[in-house]
């Protein structure tokens, strides 16, 4: 283990000196919406922690995780993958493959014991013995169990690893479940969505290399920092909802205008997410923004709340927290209950107002 | 025991045993055994799908509008083309015709992933079956410099400095031990044949290309919200365009358009600059290496793709050519039509699952699937831990799709293999300045090499085309059409209570078809065959082999310990094992025979 290196003396071998490598700890920083303090924090753990082994298996997935993972802008793929981290399985990119492939499992989990990361891509199914996906002849609930076993902490990259995702869904053949379901002595961290985002891939990453601990998780495992709100709090078109001014028909008018998709079956309003913040791909756009609503990908079971374009109905909370909670409620059963929309919408704008007026809910916001 | 294939191969499996689990550099699971003789050649090959997921009987009963997003769900790389496929199909039934501007916006985006996933198949999931990253160390940075220059003077990033800083990070990061990707790779087999200038010229790429192809799929984001998994709509496009006026931040306005249109031009000048002069200068290192030909030559299937209007599929009006070639003749092509019942069927008497009657071929339409895993009395091992597989028996995921009972061959090089036997303009100057660039008779294209080939020049077409879509695009809007979307059908009470359609594209991988029976406003029936069905099929009950199992036939490999050629040729269809293997019934019957524990 001695001749492993920091990344410190992988990034000074590669001619970076202290002031371009303290630089990179300040963006880092940034990136991580950190402030200065930090720096010398990130500074210190990567002048003394080897590149973490990471053990990135796959079972009944579309790869789209991987997919999301490489288009990450800020780090670049690239840099986790030479100089971050040290991606010792992966079948989807490693050269290797069958047998040597299989040694190189074998071996980070020798070598590394009790101290590399288990990224899980997708789910295992556990009818016909798990033999619906099958890894070097044997099921590959087997595969997950034994890189499980020593690791030393298990990231459960998007819905499929999460909760289930599409194989899952109604009625759900191959009996596909979520990691946690097979793996219950390990701390596992929740990414979901179908794709996660590239940069709350790597910020967990990254999060985890240079603090050297977990992130904060809410009640469902998931990390807080990126799940904590929902898309419907921080959405742009927030004021449209919020003024009543809706698209009631793809390509009319109002969606010309950019007006909220709610009606249009929009899963914003109950999905926790960052898309409407950090949004896609370097920030160049999100689902509503380019006007379809949200489908919820990254809520448990999304599959199978009825149809994408169905307007949700059990709406309970509306961006102020906790006290706004029994008034969304209340609106959110005039909704349902089929009370033209136009007046659920200014009982909320004077709910709204009401609980904006009190002076505790500054803070929440923020 | 040596037996003669119908479609003119010649089997012999008793020399040793090679066993490739998993296939690494795919999408999905997929496993691999040949039998080599005393020579190290390839005399059988066994190619399995080891992944199912059941996606169709989900859909069943779900709304047919939605049925783009779980299809989506398919396949994470080809992201987009499941949906587009979903959405035609449901436009189909119900006799939808799209609005101009989002015929152009949905060729824009499908040509878009052709040309991302054509760049990350050669440089993420291919490039290291022909160079060595390692040996790349040894190469002369002032050298590797002048090959850069000599083989594309327009690539801007070819400065001696720029070789050796990336030398250095690459050095670095192999003398520190964890070789993290490269680990267990075969970087001492002579199968390498790239000079060290080569390897890093082609590594530098490597590193290039994964830097841009997040660049590419931006115009999925400006369109569909997000890549991968972008969204779609039944009757159009989501996104609106608003030019001006007022509005959204969201719609398609001019900045929106600038972006769209420098992302095309990246696209373009990486293709060219970059990707085309890679394939050219590793090709001409491996020319003498042209095995793994395997169907090419002798059967082709193509659907077209890319309508220059909307929802017209007649061969002439598409860019894509469609068309099959059979029986190796390609003085003849004929007419695909994917709606006849006896064109297209699937078989499963080699995989696992069963129909009524052995031998039996069904029309998607008629498809049926129910799950039988088993493995045949010559597999050796367990059921759970299969050591060899039994391919006289049942042995594969994956169903064998035949048209006209002929296995065939789908992709890049059968579309372009089509459309050069039918005399298509730009492929045919396409293929025959590569092959006079590179010195090779027209026969190099039925290989392994001819097949990564025509991916980089179909990813050169498919960059003009989107900039033919953009300009279309721009010229409807001037001339005062902004509709993206057509709702007349939108409301399910305007559909007939009953109707059926058919979807089809050409994927990245190959022809693409979603088979659609729509009943009382829901899904009745769902039914994909995909491109990875046909390549990577089991044999039939006729005994003919697939695509990947021809491909690897015959081919001398220099360490048979060492799968550096198996991977080499099955990577060069960029199988895709999540879209292969996922087929299921109509009827709900399937459901009883899986065993819930």
């Amino acid at each position: 283990m001695s001749q492993i290196e920091t990344f410190y003396d992988v990034m000074r071998k590669q001619g970076i000196t202290r002031r371009s490598f303290m630089k990179y700890c300040s963006l880092t920083a940034a990136a991580l919406g950190l402030g200065p303090a930090f720096v010398p924090k990130i500074a210190h753990a990567m002048e003394t922690l080897p590149r973490t082994p990471v053990i990135w298996v796959h079972g009944l997935e579309c790869t789209c995780c991987s997919e999301s993972f490489i288009r990450s802008a800020h780090p670049l793929a690239g840099d986790v993958v030479l100089s971050m981290i040290s991606l010792d399985y992966d079948d989807t990119l490693m050269a290797a493959a069958g047998h040597q492939a299989e040694a190189a499992l074998r071996d980070t989990i020798e070598r590394y014991r009790g101290n590399y990361i288990l990224a899980v891509e997708g789910n295992p199914p556990l009818n016909e013995d798990g033999m619906y996906c099958i890894v070097g002849g044997k099921p590959f609930v087997e595969q997950l169990r034994e890189a499980a076993e020593h690791a030393k902490a298990i990231i459960s990259w998007g819905a499929c690893a999460s909760y289930g995702c599409v194989q899952a869904a109604h009625p759900n053949p191959t009996r596909a479940v979520p990691v946690h379901q097979v793996i219950t002595d390990k701390p596992i961290i929740r990414v979901p969505g179908c794709p996660p985002i590239a940069e709350v891939m790597t910020g967990v990453i990254t999060y985890m290399l240079t603090f050297d601990r977990l992130p904060e998780l809410d009640r469902q495992g998931r990390p807080a920092m990126f799940y904590g709100q929902r898309i419907h709090d921080k959405c742009y078109r927030r004021p449209h909802f919020d003024a009543g001014q809706f698209v009631e028909s793809w390509d009319d008018d109002n969606a010309r205008r950019g007006y909220c998709l709610y009606k249009m079956g929009c899963k914003g309003p109950t999905t926790y997410n960052a898309c409407s913040t950090i949004r896609w791909n370097e920030g160049v756009s999100f689902p509503i923004q380019s006007g379809h609503g949200c489908i919820g990908c990254s809520e448990d079971g999304f599959w199978d709340q009825g149809s994408f374009y169905d307007r949700v109905t059990d709406l309970t909370q509306f961006g102020v927290e906790a006290n706004a909670d029994q008034v969304g409620m209340a609106a959110a059963g005039a909704v349902a209950g089929g009370i033209a929309l136009h007046t659920a919408i200014s009982a909320l704008r004077s709910a709204q107002k009401k609980v904006q007026d009190r002076p505790s809910t500054a803070k929440e916001e923020a | 025991m040596v037996i003669q294939t119908p479609n003119g191969f010649s089997l012999d499996n008793s020399g040793r045993r090679i066993v490739v689990d998993p296939v690494t550099r795919i999408e999905g699971h997929m496993r691999c055994e040949v039998n080599v003789d005393e020579n190290g050649v390839i005399r059988n090959a066994v190619s399995t799908g080891t992944m199912w997921r059941g996606l169709e009987v989900i859909l069943r009963g779900r709304d047919p509008r939605d049925a783009w997003a779980f299809t989506e769900r398919i396949c994470g790389v080809c992201t987009g083309t499941h949906a587009l496929t979903s959405v035609r199909a449901v436009e189909d039934a119900l006799g939808i015709t799209i609005p101009e501007n989002a015929n152009s916006i949905r060729n824009m985006m499908q040509l878009n992933l052709e040309i991302h996933d054509h760049v990350v198949h050669f440089y993420h999931l291919h490039a290291l079956d022909w160079v060595n990253p390692i040996n790349a160390l040894r190469a002369d940075p002032r050298a590797t410099s002048e090959l850069q220059q000599a083989v594309s003077p327009s690539h801007p990033m070819s400065s001696p400095g720029y070789f050796r800083d990336v030398q250095a990070r690459l050095r670095a990061f192999v003398e520190s031990g964890q070789l993290g990707l490269f680990k267990n790779g075969y970087w001492d087999n002579p199968a390498y044949k790239l000079p060290p200038e080569a390897d890093l010229m082609a590594t530098v790429h490597y590193l290039e290309a994964l830097d841009l192809q997040k660049e590419i799929v931006k115009v999925h984001t400006i369109f569909g919200g997000k890549n991968p998994h972008p969204n779609w709509l039944v009757g159009g496009v989501p996104c609106p365009i608003n030019m001006h006026s007022t509005g959204a931040v969201g719609a398609i306005n001019m900045e929106r358009l600038n972006l769209v249109s420098s992302i095309i031009q990246k696209c373009t000048d990486f293709v060219n600059n970059v990707y085309i002069p890679d394939v050219v200068a590793i090709g001409g290192f491996y020319k003498t290496w042209l095995y793994g030909g395997g169907l090419s030559s002798k059967a082709c299937l193509a659907y077209g793709d890319i309508p220059e209007h909307p929802n017209n599929f007649d061969p002439a009006q598409l860019y894509l050519p469609r068309g099959a070639i059979i029986n190796g003749n390609l003085n003849e092509v004929h007419e695909v039509d994917v709606r006849d019942p006896e064109q297209i069927q699937e078989f499963v008497d080699h995989s696992w699952y069963e129909y009524g009657q052995p031998g039996q071929g069904k029309h998607p339409w008629d498809g049926e699937t129910s799950p039988r895993y088993e493995l045949g009395p010559n597999a050796r091992g367990t059921r759970t831990n299969i050591e060899e597989l039994d391919e006289a028996a049942k042995y594969s995921w994956i169903k064998a799709p035949r048209w006209r009972g002929h296995a065939m061959e789908v992709g890049p090089l059968a579309r372009y293999i089509v459309g050069y036997a039918q005399g298509h303009e730009d492929i045919t100057n396409q293929i025959n300045g590569l092959l006079r660039t590179m010195d090779l008779p027209v026969e190099a294209l039925f290989s392994t090499l001819g097949r990564t080939a025509a991916r980089a020049l179909e990813a050169e077409y498919c960059a003009r085309l989107q900039r033919h879509f953009f300009d279309k695009l721009v010229a409807n809007i001037r001339n005062g059409d902004q509709s993206t979307a057509n709702v007349a059908k939108w409301d399910p009470s305007t559909w007939p209570r009953e109707a059926r359609g058919v979807g089809m594209t050409e994927a990245p991988r190959g022809a693409l078809g979603h088979w659609i029976s729509i009943k009382d406003g829901k899904i009745e029936n769902y039914q994909c065959v995909v491109p990875t069905t046909w390549n990577g099929s089991p044999r039939d009950a006729q005994g003919n082999i697939g695509a990947f199992e021809a491909s690897l036939m015959d081919t001398p490999m220099e360490r048979p310990d060492e799968p550096v050629e198996i991977l080499r040729t099955l990577h060069s269809f960029d199988p895709c094992l999540a879209c292969s293997t996922h087929v299921m019934s109509p009827d709900g019957q399937e459901l009883t025979s899986v065993k819930v524990r």
